[in-house]
């Protein structure tokens, strides 16, 4: 299998690229050095320690969590919704009516941004708020959390759900008794990635912040400058850890979501 | 013996199509009864109109002479057995059981109590920890089966349940479900395309085809007394040969079946009620003459076409002079009677008693 | 026949209308004020509302705008080009080399770069590709050159690579997913018809994953040619892109009108490749089925 090796080869060198600044990321936030260049100083958590002492961005962290938490759960909740529609029902309009809500998948996200930003503050002359982030992570993060939740209801068996009427049950105890406790994994994976797309968001959060900047904004703000970088990396560590046990987090609830339906995995979102 | 579900010019329409066309019947107390036909007959919607996951498009269920006209599924009598098991996988095996029972008023005792009976009358005693997805096919089924009789409906349907089983637990389970229904008393109505599993199991079947009832009967008139010829060609094999009937005179009637002879037969034997032009007869009600001094009430020349062996019985296909089909016929290997080889020529044994006169 | 029709109809349009009427007002409405937005002028403070093509008349005669416009296009198509041909032999050695149990792994391991904050991402391909960069530092350190590489830093070059790489994972999974599709007793079939495997590829592995790669170039092409953080922080003067301009016109030079033109221009932009991208994939099946299928 010759074609193999080389295929081998090439999928390394393809990985080495892929995480070459992820390996950087940790390399300068332990460097005790002030600029960001080889050779290495030394190792120390001296930047941790300084991420510590600026108060504005403990501000941002919070408001960034603020938006993402209220943020996944609104998705989830129209995700919800729409899945649950699309999935079991035949309704007029459909495919446009899915295709309207899907459209922010395929839109870049600054179209959104400005579309938002004419509509909420030119025309309607609302003020910025967190708010206004909170609209527009919103609208970007329900499509994926329709993927999700897509799979979570089409696995679960129609018949499951008549068995337990048919049992007596009503269609709203049906619901909780059975449609909610087998599609909580996906529900769970939704909020998950929902959370980790608006923590990370940048373009919509820097159109429309307003006096409260988002993590992201504030990122972007101390990459002017050079001072302030090496505690960035260091943030950015802790950020890629804290993603790192979202996601896996997400992936174990979606596949035990899988085994209590019964189904085999394969693949998955992630 | 009276109707515990009527069903009244029952009609069912997805957009243009007719899934159901004015279906009438009677289901009596107690009786085994069992919706038989090809998928797509309607076998199956039917079934959910009953159980109240089809609203009709026109006419009447009654059940236990109640109309169920906008009666939600989990207000009527009757509970279902899906073909899917519908095992909630969330839930062990005894949680699944006692799953009909949330809303009645009874102490956790008495539920418990009722769970284990539930689980013994099914053949499944201590089971109730069991989680759902360590079941097999089987259990499935018979948890399933518990589920629905714990409520003590007035009418159990079954919508296909055996058809998942692989074909030695599938003919355990017919025995079972047999024993099982006369067992609790409680009226069965079993969805399946397997005729087979129609005759052993029911006391009444109701043929299906294309949204109607064809013929509704007990197993041995539907199998012997056929009313159409697609009834008969469903429900066992049966050959086909023209023929032409006179008027029946003193409840007989006279017929001309040309290769094979003539012959009386009994008003009875045309099901139809009309006098038809053609006449059937079973494989197995025509006999292979072996030896010369073997009679038959009447007899004709053949020629073996085809022998499919099947161990305790074989399957000719034998060509009769001025018969343009082959027949079938069937015999049974028994002791000493040799099977016979392509080109072999042999007589045919038959008797006018056999024959069924279809249109 | 009528009523279950409408139930169930109703049902669903129920279920369904609070996310549609979201999605209606936040993106439907919107959109449609961006286009009438695009009608209209900026009179310093005032918003001037008389229907006007002054806007496009200004985008289609400066060429900073038409320059801009035809950059990005060209930026993402190449980011496009590259990420695809790059990420199909990944994907297709996940899907057909990496045993069962462990490709839920691989697809983790390829994702996993890509949740550190996006920013940072490209920040550290400035430190990457930089002057003094990681790069420089390296192949300086290997005695591979002499002078420090400044063709790839600030300028197109670096926007594409930083593109790139960004948008790997975007690209690998949809391929993977129609190549997991494809049924392995298919390419059997093709090698027991007596079909090398570089044809067995090209008839059959190739068209059944066409649908992916297509998916995979527009999920590619789309954001990028939105993208706003790459150009600024890697492209320099020479790598800045239209979401740039739209930026500086919305916030800076508060110009929303001609911002929302801009936007508009962008969008249809991308509407024309698109269909472009789909009469291509047409085109190729159609070639496929002709060349490769009955004639052959």
């Amino acid at each position: 299998m010759k074609s193999g090796r080389f295929l081998t080869l090439f999928v390394w060198v393809y990985l080495l690229f892929l995480y070459l600044p992820v390996i950087l990321l940790p390399l300068f936030a332990f460097n005790t050095g002030k600029i960001i260049a080889f050779p290495l100083k030394g190792f120390g958590f001296q930047w941790f320690y300084e991420l510590a002492k600026i108060e504005a961005l403990h501000t941002a962290v919070w408001t960034s969590l603020k938006i993402a938490i209220i943020t996944s759960v609104l998705a989830t909740i129209l995700g919800m919704f729409a899945s649950r529609a699309a999935t079991r029902f035949s309704f007029p309009g459909k495919g446009p009516i899915m295709g309207l809500i899907m459209v922010p998948l395929v839109l870049p996200e600054i179209i959104v941004a400005v579309s938002l930003i004419v509509v909420l503050i030119k025309v309607m002359g609302l003020g910025l708020s967190i708010w206004t982030i909170i609209l527009g992570h919103v609208l970007i993060c329900v499509p994926f959390s329709i993927a999700i939740l897509n799979g979570a209801f089409r696995s679960l068996d129609k018949s499951l759900e008549e068995a337990s009427v048919d049992l007596g049950e009503t269609k709203w105890t049906t619901f909780r008794l059975i449609t909610l406790p087998l599609v909580m994994p996906g529900i769970i994976s939704s909020l998950l990635i929902s959370f980790v797309i608006s923590l990370d968001e940048f373009i919509i959060a820097f159109f429309l912040t307003g006096s409260e900047p988002t993590l992201s904004v504030y990122i972007w703000g101390m990459l002017r400058f050079p001072g302030r970088i090496p505690a960035v990396m260091a943030l950015g560590t802790i950020m890629l850890i804290v993603s790192l046990l979202l996601l896996t987090a997400s992936e174990y609830f979606r596949r035990r979501g899988l085994r209590r339906s019964g189904v085999q995995d394969v693949g998955g979102f992630i | 013996m009276k109707p515990i579900i009527d069903l009244i010019n029952v009609d069912k329409s997805y957009g243009d199509l007719r899934a159901l066309k004015g279906v009438s019947a009677q289901i009596m107390e107690g009786e085994f009864f069992s919706l038989l036909g090809p998928s797509g007959c309607g076998k199956t919607t039917l079934l959910r109109t009953i159980a109240g996951f089809e609203d009709l498009t026109d006419g009447v269920v009654l059940i236990d002479g109640k109309d169920m006209d906008g009666v939600p599924p989990n207000q009527r009598p009757a509970n279902m057995v899906f073909q899917s098991y519908a095992i909630f996988p969330h839930l062990n095996v005894g949680e699944n059981v006692a799953f009909g029972l949330r809303r009645k008023k009874m102490s956790i005792l008495e539920k418990k109590e009722k769970v284990k009976e539930a689980l013994k009358m099914v053949g499944l005693v201590g089971y109730e920890n069991r989680s759902s997805h360590t079941l097999s096919g089987g259990q499935r089924q018979r948890v399933a089966l518990a589920r629905a009789l714990i409520l003590r409906p007035r009418v159990l349907l079954l919508d296909e349940p055996l058809s998942a089983l692989d074909k030695k637990l599938r003919e355990q389970m017919q025995t079972e479900l047999r024993r099982l229904q006369r067992q609790v008393g409680i009226t069965f109505i079993l969805v399946t395309h397997d005729q087979e599993e129609a005759l052993i199991m029911s006391d009444r079947i109701a043929v299906m085809f294309d949204g109607e009832i064809a013929q509704l009967d007990s197993p041995q008139e539907l199998y012997s007394r056929p009313k159409t010829k697609e009834v008969a060609n469903f429900i066992g094999i049966m050959n086909f040969l023209p023929a032409i009937a006179s008027d029946a005179k003193d409840g007989l009637i006279k017929v001309k079946i040309p290769g094979l002879g003539d012959a009386l037969i009994g008003e009875d034997q045309a099901p139809s009620g009309s006098i038809g032009t053609q006449i059937g007869i079973r494989p197995e009600m025509l006999t292979i003459l072996l030896s010369d001094d073997q009679k038959a009430e009447k007899e004709v020349v053949g020629t073996v076409v085809e022998v499919n062996y099947y161990g305790d019985m074989s399957y000719y296909s034998i060509a009769l002079d001025g018969v343009t089909e082959p027949l079938s016929v069937s015999m049974r290997n028994t002791a000493g009677r040799k099977v016979l080889e392509p080109n072999d020529k042999t007589r045919v044994g038959w008797g006018a008693e056999s024959l069924i006169l279809l249109d | 026949m009528k009523k279950i029709l409408k139930t169930e109809g109703a049902n669903g349009l129920l279920l369904v209308s609070p996310t549609f009427i979201y999605a209606f007002l936040l993106l439907a409405v919107p959109i449609a004020a961006v286009v009438t937005f695009s009608f209209w002028t900026q009179n310093y403070l005032d918003l001037d509302t008389t229907f006007t093509l002054d806007n496009y008349r200004a985008a289609a005669q400066e060429p900073i705008y038409r320059v801009l416009l035809f950059r990005s296009l060209k930026i993402s198509a190449i980011v496009t080009l590259a990420t695809v041909i790059l990420a199909f032999p990944i994907a297709y050695y996940i899907s057909f080399f990496v045993p069962a149990n462990r490709k839920a792994l691989w697809i983790f391991l390829i994702t996993v770069p890509f949740w550190t904050s996006y920013l940072l991402r490209i920040f550290l391909w400035k430190v990457i590709l930089g002057y003094n960069g990681v790069l420089n530092s390296g192949l300086k350190g290997l005695g591979l050159i002499d002078e420090p590489l400044t063709f790839i830093l600030y300028n197109m070059n670096a926007v594409v690579i930083t593109l790139a790489h960004a948008w790997a994972p975007f690209a690998i999974l949809p391929i993977y997913v129609v190549l997991e599709k494809i049924d392995r007793s298919l390419l059997e079939a093709s090698y027991d018809l007596g079909e090398s495997r570089l044809i067995t590829f090209m008839r059959v592995t190739l068209p059944l994953a066409l649908p992916g790669i297509l998916a995979a170039a527009v999920i590619v092409f789309i954001p990028t040619i939105g993208d706003y953080v790459t150009p600024k922080l890697v492209g320099g003067p020479s790598g800045l892109m239209i979401s740039n301009m739209i930026q500086l016109q919305f916030l800076k030079a508060n110009n929303a009108p001609l911002g929302a033109t801009l936007a508009i221009l962008a969008m249809l932009a991308v509407v024309v490749t698109l269909a472009l991208l789909w009469i291509f994939g047409k085109l190729l099946t159609w070639f496929n089925r002709n060349y490769f299928g009955i004639l052959r």
